[in-house]
């Protein structure tokens, strides 16, 4: 047969599953009823080690089997037949129960911990789901398991053995290869074991500060909160922590601008990025769900930025508030001019994007910079007021509470529950397309300076849509495409799936002079009779 | 004076593409009738959709509020007949329209040889609309299927066939596949791709002499005419395609197999133009036949017909032949011409990887080492440098050694052009060498 899945329209075949899939299905269904049996009743298996190990086995090699039973004896190529037939792919039943499983899974590990047993025990010991991971836990860090262990564990699983998958589906191109093996090793070297045996050497004895070298702000909004600062500047954590300080500022200042500029945001959002990584592999099969409408459109450019700007002002507000309130503990590290060069150097960056958009934008979203310039210098006055007055508060109001809205509203709710629980039925970059603030930031560097784009080959396209619906982040590539146009946009995170599955070889991500990068007039070759085309 | 009405039959690529650039240049009011669908779509895609990989509307390139955006105004309805005395079309159930300048899009139907019970149920063509959700029905719940024709439809309707679990044999008339357009050595290598698909059967110099039915009329098996009976509960017809004309049959229109028309598309009624699959070039430009029935052509016939009617008369003037296909996995483009029978004055140069999957097929002068045209498999290239390179008619030495430039596969896919050039120093005793890759639009400059 062509293919395994077989659904035809009409329902009338049922997917034929061959051993190596059953065998998949059953190893990951026994994990899930682990997970299910352990956060609904609060059991606590013993021992523990015993179900953690069928428990990750199952969640590894199940999905990695199904996946060899599900590819084997095809030949390599674009596997994406019946994907609108499938349940779990097209919005049907499945889709729906896993999408509300996973934001019920998110509704927890934000607010209801103590039904994953973290820390319910006696002495604060851990009962249910989060015990099972202890044994791992202590192996890593040297310290009992909590609810965010066991997320970044599920997390890094899903990354690496759905990555797996990913990369035999995708076996033919070593575009895709390469790529799941960079953002593979980064979840689970960069932003899994490393940050936790650092945590295990007692590096954040002086208190918790993100050890992701890979976590950049403005994506990593709590990096200049004034506890991460204290904590990194803590002689204790020395020379640790500030090392991850000055390499935090020069991922966000130097590296990002600069590698974005060579070879787009991609380097980024589908080679290092959690976020990224988790949507290129976990979120592949919902790809194609993303709305390619250019209402949608709109609606992300005003999202995406507004979130970036918001993300700004914020570190702005609460890098104020710590510079003001404790002057004297930096001053042991730095003089307080570099503190204030710091944040007003923040400040000009954000004030310089503004810019930016505004001049080079066009229509709407030259209006809403024009509003958020307005929100910004009325920011910028309460700031100075503020100041004047010798208050710790920021714009008028205390820093603290806005970064707690933020980290409610952005950090879990969109983030977490619509950017992944949401997968199934929005498609799986939602929260990199309308919220992610790192985004936003690489996107403008992407859309405006930067040698990277998607170059239509000359006039082979013909309008299939194929890399309109596969591609993750709804940007309309046909479009561009069909009028032999290059594809400069800023969302776009170079995945590289619409040139995979283009059928006639029209679409390369490549990176090469910016010289005739958007080429607003194109030139659709192979009619040399028509008057538009340059010759 | 009111504005002139254009109106266009066929919203295929050809019609609409010229309903498109007559709104880039004009105000004129522009209708676009279809009976086939409301909107605009991808007849290239339907295939996608038959397998799943993309809904209907995912193959429609415009969203549905682009048309009124632009006044464009469609009605899905059937043209019954054209009177060009009174410039007037009769409808089936609008009202008749009048029209100020016509242009005919009307596409083509697939070819019928009058096989001996080509109408029973479960026998089809695939071109429109109508055809794939025919197929929908003609194949639910089915096993077997016999296609018959060995080109670009055949082989899509085996990838559909094969994506819902249905076995497929393929008669192919000739002794290779697509042998009227590939060269001998490429059509095996397509051959050698197909044959990797399980459920597919390639019979070779088969052809189908009748349709055998049941007892309802529906198809249950074929008898081919070396005798063999094959039974199957489809049967696809993939012969190619003829215009689709036979509506204006009994006007004033001059047709032959399709629309005759001028250089500059022109009829030979007044302010009545043909475009695309249904036009007939009364005198063939260069080597080209004269019904061209590919996406591109329609699409440049369409950019062609709306200079002229916003009053830069044109004439169609294609540039260099180029093309593209997928065979199930296996990627083709082709730019220049590389015919299936060498001509007189053709050297060729054919360079393959079997455990890649890569063929390159070069065509070049003998004499003076032209570079003629290309056929590449399982490895782009890009288009423009090539236009580029035809024009310029530069030598097969100066491709070669540019060619790493001239790849598009995607970023770290495997580079062959080193082998390919030895193999060439090797074939042909001379000693080129690959340049190293260059900004390619560099090279265009040059």
């Amino acid at each position: 047969m062509g293919t395994t899945i077989n659904y035809s329209i009409a329902g009338e075949k049922t997917q034929n599953l061959n051993l190596t899939q059953k065998i998949g299905l059953t190893l990951a269904s026994i994990s899930l009823f682990i997970v299910l049996l352990t956060w609904m009743t609060g059991i606590t298996l013993t021992p523990n080690w015993l179900y953690l190990s069928i428990l990750i086995f199952g969640f590894s090699v199940g999905p990695v089997l199904y996946a060899v039973g599900t590819y084997k004896g095809i030949p390599a190529g674009i596997k994406n037949n019946g994907v609108y037939f499938n349940s779990l792919t097209n919005r049907g039943a499945l889709g729906w129960i896993g999408a509300i499983i996973l934001t019920l899974f998110y509704v927890c590990l934000y607010w209801y911990g103590d039904w994953f047993g973290d820390g319910t025990g006696a002495k604060g010991a851990n009962e249910g789901l989060v015990s099972l991971f202890d044994p791992l836990s202590q192996l890593i860090r040297g310290k009992a398991a909590d609810k965010w262990f066991l997320y970044g564990t599920f997390y890094t699983i899903a990354i690496v053995f759905l990555g797996v998958k990913f990369m035999i589906k995708y076996r033919h191109s070593k575009y895709h290869l390469i790529r799941t093996i960079v953002v593979m090793f980064s979840q689970l070297v960069l932003a899994y074991m490393l940050p936790y045996i650092l945590e295990g050497l007692n590096a954040t004895s002086g208190g918790y500060y993100s050890l992701n070298p890979v976590n950049s702000w403005p994506l990593n909004y709590d990096f200049m909160t004034g506890y991460r600062i204290d904590a990194r500047i803590a002689p204790e954590n020395q020379p640790l922590g500030v090392a991850y300080l000055v390499w935090g500022i020069i991922l966000f200042l130097v590296v990002t601008p600069f590698v974005t500029y060579l070879v787009g945001k991609r380097w980024y959002c589908s080679w290092f990025c959690g976020c990224g990584g988790l949507a290129e592999t976990a979120g592949d099969n919902f790809r194609h769900l993303s709305d390619k409408s250019v209402k949608a459109w709109k609606i992300e450019r005003w999202l995406v930025h507004s979130i970036m700007v918001f993300v700004m002002f914020m570190t702005i507000a609460v890098m104020y508030s710590y510079f003001a309130k404790s002057e004297f503990k930096l001053m042991m590290y730095f003089p307080a001019e570099v503190g204030y060069s710091l944040l007003f150097g923040l400040l000009g960056l954000a004030i310089l994007l503004f810019l930016f958009l505004y001049f080079k934008g066009k229509g709407k979203s030259r209006n809403f910079m024009l509003v958020a310039a307005v929100i910004g210098i009325v920011m910028i006055v309460s700031m100075m007021l503020s100041y004047l007055g010798n208050d710790s508060q920021a714009f008028g109001i205390n820093s603290n509470s806005i970064k707690k809205g933020y980290g409610f509203f952005v950090g879990a709710i969109f983030s977490g529950i619509v950017g992944v629980g949401f997968y199934p039925l929005l498609g799986n970059r939602v929260w990199c397309r309308f919220g992610c603030p790192m985004a936003g930031y690489m996107g403008i560097i992407q859309r405006f300076k930067s040698r990277f784009r998607i170059t239509t080959n000359g006039g082979q396209c013909i309008s299939c849509g194929n890399c309109s619906t596969y591609c993750e982040q709804g940007i309309d590539v046909r479009w561009y495409a069909q009028r032999g146009q290059n594809i400069v946009r800023a969302s776009c995170v170079g995945c590289g799936v619409c040139s995979s599955v283009c059928p006639r070889g029209v679409l390369k991500l490549e990176n090469g002079p910016e010289e005739g990068r958007v080429n607003e007039n194109p030139i659709i070759i192979g009619h040399d009779g028509h008057p538009t085309l340059r010759k | 004076m009111p504005m002139q009405h254009i109106v266009i039959i066929g919203n295929g690529i050809a019609g609409v593409t010229a309903a498109r650039h007559i709104r880039k240049k004009s105000d004129k009011n522009i209708t676009i009738i279809s009976s086939e669908s409301k909107y605009f779509f991808s007849r290239t895609a339907l295939m996608y959709v038959y397998m799943g990989h993309m809904r209907f509307e995912d193959i429609q390139p415009y969203e549905n509020h682009f048309w009124q955006k632009n006044r464009i105004d469609l009605i899905e309805d059937y043209v019954e007949n054209v009177d060009f005395e009174s410039k007037t079309l009769k409808l089936a159930q609008t009202p008749p329209i009048h029209y100020d300048k016509l242009i005919l899009a009307t596409g083509s139907k697939p070819n019928k040889f009058g096989w001996k019970g080509q109408d029973y149920h479960g026998v089809q063509g695939l071109y429109s609309k109508k055809d794939l959700d025919l197929m929908e029905m003609n194949t639910r719940g089915i096993k077997e299927a016999v296609l018959v024709g060995g080109g670009l439809i055949g082989v899509e309707m085996a990838e559909m066939l094969l994506s819902r679990g249905i076995d497929v044999k393929f008669l192919i008339r000739e002794a290779t596949f697509w042998g009227n357009a590939l060269p001998k050595e490429d059509s095996h290598f397509v051959t050698q791709h197909l044959r990797k698909h399980h459920g597919l059967t390639l019979m070779f110099e088969e052809e189908l002499d009748e349709i055998i039915p049941d007892e309802s009329k529906r198809a249950k098996a074929i008898k081919t005419k070396s005798g063999k009976t094959i039974p199957c509960q489809f049967v696809g017809l993939a012969a190619g395609v003829s215009p689709n004309v036979d509506f204006l049959k009994k006007s004033a229109l001059e047709l032959d197999r399709g629309i005759l028309v001028e250089q500059d598309l022109s009829t030979n009624q007044k302010d009545v133009y043909a475009i695309g699959d249904c036009a007939q070039f009364r005198k063939t430009i260069n080597d080209r036949g004269p019904l061209e029935q590919v996406w591109y052509t329609g699409r440049m016939m369409g950019e062609t017909v709306a200079q002229t009617i916003c009053g830069n008369h044109l004439e169609y003037k294609p540039g260099h032949w180029f093309n593209s296909a997928k065979f199930f996995d296996l990627e083709y483009q082709t730019y220049g011409r590389v015919w299936a029978k060498p001509k007189e004055h053709e050297s060729r140069f054919v360079w393959k990887n079997d455990e890649k999957e890569v063929l390159l097929h070069f065509v070049f002068d003998k004499e003076t080492n032209v570079f003629i045209g290309v056929n590449t498999f399982g490895l782009r290239l890009r288009h423009e440098l090539f236009d580029q390179w035809l024009n310029e008619k530069r030598s097969i030495q100066y491709v070669l050694q540019n060619l790493k430039s001239a790849n598009f596969d995607p970023e770290f896919y495997t580079s062959f052009e080193k082998e390919i050039v030895e193999a060439f120093n090797q074939e042909f005793d001379d000693s080129i060498e690959v340049s190293s890759k260059k900004w390619w639009r560099k090279l265009l400059n040059q």
